[in-house]
């Protein structure tokens, strides 16, 4: 029998010339290397889902995930690239309700994750409030590293086949290094805040596969 | 520079010009509603004014005042290089003669005008909404318009209503939409140990902490 061991599949008995494994198991495996991307990109983040595919990081090419699909129906990866204005929601939904399932959701960037700055009368707050969403990955916009591993993420998440709760992407540790220097009256001056949340976020620095569920037990 | 322009307006209107002033190079005069049309193909025709070039109208709203609405039309000379404002002073539900005619490019700026203040041009060949949607009410530019009334036009989920773990109220942005208003001056005080210790606070009275 096959089994799943931190979202891979240990194939036994191949030394006996053939393999055995769940199939839901194989299913999800191939699934997690062969999305299909459909980008909904609408604004300033595009740029940066450019730069993302780009030869420096390549960043979905590896993964399987880089022929994009400019129609829902043929697409099981829809990347919210951008802020989503009040106009634009039934659009969304209905490319989202356009495609077949399995269907995938990652939301890329501040303004798709909750709307961002935008905190008036234009914007959705957060496309979640329209479909639900698998991914999240904040940042203005994010850095190619954090979107590898949003997708990464997702990926991890196809192969546990679980998907109640979403995932997000946590700020790393800044290589600068423990203290943050703000500008401000008598600047430039240091502010001491420990090396565990450089952000203002007072939660620890979790890392990004700790917000998974848990993965069952073989 | 250009205050001959004023001079020339003054000579030409006389009292219908109700105002001028002109703060380092920038002229304004100000008209009654009625007289708007007439000044501005004044600008636009006369060869010493040769406002040739429409660059923007928009409207500045003082909610305090009976006539609430300032509208704002700037134009500018490409021979001569000079500009000049005129305004005008309405009252909520006025209407003023659309300069459409005079300058094609102000079509879509007074619809922009009449959506984001709801100021209505007479005789203007298409006013519609241009930015937001038909089923929106009211006109979001207005000070009386709420600054956090939004008008979905798609229901919004109703597991979306309180956030999604892993969020909480803040979702995920250490300057999310939580409610700042008990300490709303925390942006002028520059003192990072104060607002660490308001943003402490108000994490410690999350009702999503608690869940």
């Amino acid at each position: 029998m096959g089994n799943v061991k931190s979202g891979q599949i240990v194939l036994e008995g191949s030394e006996q010339g053939f393999a055995t494994t769940r199939f839901d198991a194989l299913l999800n495996w191939a699934r997690k290397y062969s999305l299909f991307q459909y980008p909904f990109v609408t604004a300033c983040c595009g740029m940066e889902f450019m730069s993302l595919n780009g030869p420096r990081f390549d960043g979905l090419a590896r993964f399987g995930a880089e022929a994009p699909r400019f129609t829902p129906r043929q697409a099981d990866l829809l990347w919210v690239v951008g802020t989503i204005v009040q106009r634009q929601a039934p659009v969304l939904k209905r490319v989202y309700e356009q495609m077949c399932d399995p269907k995938y959701v990652i939301a890329f960037g501040t303004c798709a994750s909750c709307g961002g700055f935008y905190d008036n009368y234009t914007t959705v707050p957060g496309i979640d409030k329209i479909i639900p969403v698998d991914v999240y990955i904040p940042g203005c916009p994010p850095r190619p590293e954090a979107v590898i591993d949003g997708l990464m993420l997702l990926m991890d998440k196809i192969a546990s086949g679980r998907r109640e709760t979403p995932a997000i992407v946590k700020p790393h540790n800044d290589p600068v290094g423990d203290r943050l220097v703000t500008l401000g009256k008598g600047s430039p001056r240091e502010l001491e805040i420990g090396p565990q949340s450089r952000t203002r976020d007072d939660r620890p620095n979790t890392p990004a596969h700790a917000f998974l569920p848990k993965k069952a037990a073989t | 520079m250009s205050q001959l322009l004023l001079d020339k307006l003054k000579a030409r209107f006389g009292e219908r010009i109700l105002e001028t002033s002109s703060f380092r190079g920038d002229e304004v005069a100000v008209v009654a509603p009625t007289d708007w049309l007439d000044v501005a193909q004044f600008l636009r025709d006369d060869p010493a004014c040769d406002m040739s070039m429409f660059i923007d109208i928009t409207v500045v709203d003082y909610p305090e005042r009976e006539a609430r609405f300032d509208l704002v039309l700037m134009l500018y000379s490409l021979h001569k290089g000079h500009r000049v404002r005129l305004k005008t002073r309405l009252a909520d539900g006025a209407t003023v003669k659309t300069v459409t005619p005079l300058w094609a490019a102000a079509n879509w700026f007074e619809r922009e005008v009449y959506d984001m203040f709801g100021v209505k041009f007479e005789g203007h060949p298409d006013l519609r909404r241009i930015l937001m949607y038909e089923e929106f009410e009211g006109h979001p530019l207005r000070k009386d318009y709420a600054a956090d009334r939004t008008q979905p036009l798609v229901p919004y989920r109703p597991e979306a209503k309180d956030k999604l773990a892993p969020f909480r109220a803040d979702e995920g942005m250490p300057f999310g939409r939580r409610d700042w208003s008990p300490r709303d001056d925390a942006w002028k005080t520059d003192d990072i140990a104060h607002n660490e210790e308001h943003l402490a606070e108000a994490i410690a009275n999350d009702p999503a902490e608690t869940r």
